[in-house]
Formats: C-alpha cells, sequence, structure tokens
C-alpha cells in the first residue's frame, strides 16, 4: 500500500503540491489525471523517492521513502519500475543494455539469458530486432515502448507509468493499455498512470483521482468519475474549453 | 542627493551581500559533493570497463592540442630567453629553462587547462543532458547511484589522463626548445640533452605532479557538478558547459598560486 499524507512540495515560490493526501492499495490501477503542469511527474517523483517533499510523508508499505538514503533506498527502488514522460533511455547504451540495465546492474544474470528475458520484454510492448540500435535511432513511439519494456524488466511489484500513450499511435496506445491491464490481472502489480488521454484512464483503471491545484480533489471508480458532480473534474474529463478551470496556466 | 547616494550604497551592499551568500552556499554544494565522491570512490560496484573507456577517450581527446600547444610553448621560451641569454653568452642556459618552467609550472598548468575546455566541456555536457532528459532521475529509479555510475569512472580517468598528457607535454615541449637550441642556436646536442637534465630535481617533478593531481580534481568536481545542476532545456546545458569551462580555469589559476607559494615555503 502506498500513503501520500499532508504532501507539500514547492520550486522557488511556485507551489506544486499542497497538501496533498492520497491513498493507493496493493494490485490495483490508479490512473492520475489532470491538466499539463499540474504536477503529475513531480507526484510520481515523490513515489519513488527521486523528489524529495518540503514537508509530508510517502509511505510505501508504512516506511516513509522520503526519509530513505543508500542501500535501504535502492532496495525499495527495485521493487519499483518506472516508464518517464520522455522515456529517458540512456543515450550511450544500446536497445538491449537498456532494457537489461537493471540485470546487468544488480543481478549475476548470464548474457544468454538477459537477451531472452530482453527479447520478452520487447516483444510485450511491440518491439522485435531493434536490440543492437541506440536511442537516438529510434522514433518517439518507439523510444517510449523501449522505455516501458526496461521499467517491466525486472518484474517489478509497483509500476509508475507517466503518460504511457502520449505520443504512441492509437493502435499502439491500446496495445500498451492491453499491456497495462494484463500486468494487473495476471502479476497483480500495483500501478499508477499518470495520463490524460480519458479513453485510457477509463479502460485500465481501477480508480481514477484528478491533481488540481496541488490536492486531489477527486477520487473514484470510473463509473464515479464519468458521473461526478464536480464541476472541475466534470470540465476535464469532458474536454470543454468553457468552466471554472482557468484558461490560462 | 546624500540619501539618493546612501540607498545607492545600500543597494550595492545588498547585492554584493547576495552574491556573497550564493558563492558560499556554491562553496558548500562542492564540498558536499566531493564528500559524495570520495564515498563512492570506495564503495562497489568498480566499473573498470567504463574507466579505462573514458581515459581513452579524454587523452585521445586532449593529445593532438597537448602536443601542438607544448611545442609551441617549447619554442617559445626558448626564442624569448634566447634573445637574453645571447647577450650574455648563456645560450646553454636555455635547455635548463625550458625544462624547468614547463616541469614545475607550465606543463602542469596547460596541460589541465586544455583537458579542462577539451574534456570537461564535454563531461559536462553529457551529464546535462543526461540531467535535462532525466537519465540522471532514470539512474535512480533503476537502484544505480549516478555518482558511483558517472562521476567514479571519469575522476580516475581524468586524474590518470592529466598526469599523463603532463610529463607528455613536458616532454614535447623540450623538443620544442631544442629544436630552437640545436638547430638555431647551435648549441651542441650533447651540451643541450645534459643541460636540460641536470638541472632537475627530483622534487622538481614531484612538484609538478602533485599540482596535476589537484588540478584533475578540479576539473572532474566542477565538470561534473555543473553538469548535475543543469537546467531545464538545451540551453541550460550551455550554460553549464560555459560555466563549468569559467570555473575550472580561474580555480585552476587560483589553486596553481596557492600550491606554488605553499611549495615555495614548505619545500626549502
Ligand atoms: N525540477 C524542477 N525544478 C523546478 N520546477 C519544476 C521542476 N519539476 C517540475 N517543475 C514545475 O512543476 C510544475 C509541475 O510539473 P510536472 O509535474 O512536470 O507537470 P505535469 O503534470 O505536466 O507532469 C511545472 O510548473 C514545472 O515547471
Ligand atoms: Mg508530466
Amino acid at each position: 500500500m502506498i500513503e501520500i499524507i499532508n504532501l507539500c512540495k514547492n520550486f522557488g515560490k511556485k507551489e506544486v503540491l499542497k497538501n496533498l493526501n492520497l491513498t493507493i492499495k496493493s494490485g490495483e490501477t490508479t490512473v492520475i489525471i489532470g491538466r499539463s503542469g499540474c504536477g503529475k511527474s513531480v507526484l510520481l517523483k515523490h513515489i519513488i523517492g527521486i523528489l524529495k517533499p518540503d514537508s509530508g510523508q510517502v509511505l510505501i508499505d508504512g516506511k516513509d521513502i522520503s526519509k530513505m538514503y543508500g542501500k535501504e533506498l535502492n532496495d525499495i527502488r527495485m521493487k519499483f519500475g518506472m516508464l518517464f514522460q520522455g522515456a529517458a533511455l540512456f543515450d550511450s547504451l544500446t536497445v538491449w543494455e537498456n532494457v537489461a540495465f537493471g540485470m546487468i546492474e544488480h543481478t549475476a544474470t548470464q548474457k544468454d539469458a538477459m537477451l531472452a528475458r530482453v527479447r520478452e520484454c520487447l516483444g510485450l510492448v511491440g518491439l522485435g530486432g531493434i536490440e543492437n540500435l541506440k536511442p537516438a535511432e529510434l522514433s518517439g513511439g518507439m523510444k517510449k515502448r523501449v522505455g516501458l519494456a526496461r521499467a517491466i524488466s525486472m518484474k517489478p511489484e509497483i509500476v509508475l507509468y507517466d503518460e504511457p500513450t502520449t505520443g504512441v499511435d492509437p493502435i499502439m496506445g491500446d496495445a500498451i493499455n492491453d499491456l497495462i491491464k494484463e500486468l494487473h490481472d495476471k502479476l497483480k502489480v500495483t500501478s499508477i498512470a499518470v495520463t490524460h488521454d480519458m479513453k485510457s484512464a477509463y479502460k485500465i483503471a481501477n480508480r481514477i483521482a484528478m491533481l488540481y491545484e496541488g490536492k486531489i480533489i477527486e477520487i473514484g471508480t470510473p463509473q464515479e468519475i464519468k458521473s461526478t458532480k464536480n464541476p472541475v473534474v466534470k470540465q476535464f474529463i469532458h474536454g470543454e474549453a468553457e468552466g471554472p478551470i482557468a484558461k490560462d496556466h | 542627493m546624500i540619501q539618493r547616494l546612501l540607498s545607492n550604497i545600500q543597494r550595492k551592499l545588498a547585492a554584493l551581500g547576495a552574491k556573497g551568500v550564493e558563492f558560499v552556499c556554491y562553496m558548500g554544494s562542492i564540498a558536499i559533493f566531493m564528500g559524495d565522491i570520495a564515498y563512492a570512490l570506495v564503495h562497489p560496484p568498480f566499473r573498470i570497463r567504463e574507466t579505462i573507456r573514458q581515459t581513452a577517450q579524454i587523452g585521445a581527446n586532449s593529445i593532438p592540442i597537448v602536443s601542438l600547444i607544448s611545442l609551441f610553448v617549447g619554442i617559445v621560451i626558448a626564442l624569448q630567453s634566447a634573445y637574453q641569454m645571447q647577450k650574455m653568452s648563456a645560450e646553454m642556459y636555455i635547455a635548463s629553462l625550458v625544462a624547468l618552467s614547463m616541469i614545475r609550472e607550465l606543463g602542469p598548468v596547460l596541460t589541465a587547462l586544455v583537458v579542462a575546455g577539451r574534456s570537461g566541456a564535454a563531461i559536462t555536457a553529457e551529464i546535462g543532458t543526461m540531467k535535462v532528459t532525466e537519465q540522471i532521475d532514470a539512474l535512480e529509479t533503476l537502484a544505480t547511484n549516478p555518482i558511483n555510475y558517472l562521476v567514479v569512472p571519469r575522476f580516475w580517468a581524468l586524474l590518470v589522463s592529466v598526469v599523463v598528457l603532463t610529463v607528455y607535454a613536458d616532454f614535447i615541449s623540450m623538443v620544442g626548445g631544442y629544436i630552437v637550441g640545436v638547430h638555431k642556436l647551435h648549441i651542441s646536442h650533447h651540451m643541450y640533452v645534459k643541460m636540460t637534465f641536470d638541472p632537475l630535481a627530483q622534487s622538481d617533478l614531484r612538484n609538478g605532479l602533485y599540482k596535476s593531481v589537484v588540478f584533475a580534481i578540479i576539473i572532474c568536481v566542477i565538470s561534473c557538478f555543473e553538469g548535475m545542476r543543469a537546467e531545464e532545456g538545451a540551453e541550460g546545458v550551455g550554460k553549464a558547459t560555459t560555466s563549468s569551462v569559467v570555473r575550472s580555469f580561474i580555480l585552476i589559476i587560483a589553486a596553481d598560486c596557492l600550491l606554488t607559494a605553499l611549495m615555495y615555503f614548505i619545500g626549502r
């Protein structure tokens, strides 16, 4: 279980997260929706401990990840996989070295076994035969999928997806939705996905949470969100220009 | 009138104070960063292949320009001193002058400046790009310490490269001096070589190399630090690269001054 309690984060004078509270149950897929620049990526980075809160706690199975350092922090991070918004592949390494990075760093797996696992993960995201290319030779959507393969290659218990379907064509986007669902159904992975693709959100989510002005303003099942009374959430999920959300941000 | 002057002075002082605070914060962050490097240096994994790769790259990058500069500097020192020495018919001392000034001072400093400009800048650009494209964050999520993965191999690579290149630069400059001395000023081959090595004490070479070691550490710390704190976008990486080179240059010259003074007072 992941519990986020009274999380506050400022960058300089800019308040990004203001007393945010959110609980994520194990084995569930939680989708966080919200406008561009509202702090979704910042929230994910707090959950995996890359950013430290100004105040508040991020409890992973009861332990505050923001207070961890060194080996303890690395041990807990082995439970995580993360797909970054821009994929964040290592430029200097090939595709297979990227996907196998965790295995190369933390296990004594034989190269053949690693390659087999890399092919398996790439297959899951619909890629093949690109093991020896460098990230610079891939299209944006392919990078995203390689990033996803890297995130799941170590069989993590918790996977964080930052806009998994953005920049990917609609057909591939749906395949990624299926993959996230499959990880949830078969492997009981806890997933937290950030997106503004509502179609994808409805498809994969057990629960949807909306982040607005530094707080979670509403959380519920896709059905509950669809029939919400909250005008802000309503405007966002229907993608309307007119409404309570200020246009300039 | 006086009031305006006073408020003007007040503003200037406040700005100066802010600069001072900024400087102290910067040095503090550098100190913490050095502590992190020291910790990572003695903790596994030790990335030997990556270290060798970096050493080859940094060394190979800088060899052509180090060769050129030290050859020219050797020639220039020989010619400049010939102008004076010839008046006293003391041309043979040119050999000693070239050797001593290079080994004690110019070899380490010039080499460090070249490596800072060439490889230090490249390191900042590379690490800065990794920072702004979230690759450093990705390293952390993959339970890998970025300092251990990125900085430590470059630390050893810079240390080895700068020291080896310094010795190489010393040698090449002597070749430059030799060309002038033997072919232009007609000092005999035998005499030139003898006058090059006779006045050299072991301590000269040792002190020169101590300097190289300090300079290598400066280049590594500044170039990696500036890369790691690069700000968003290509512009951020450009800024980081510029300040990396400028700050390395200033610190190398300042450290050289300090070390030369120290060696002067302690060394005797
Ligand atoms: N490292 C950082 N330094 C300064 N500001 C940041 C940093 N990371 C994010 N921000 C700011 O925080 C806000 C939220 O960013 P982000 O979480 O990336 O938004 P999004 O919801 O689109 O993912 C943005 O205004 C961004 O400029
Ligand atoms: Mg984002």
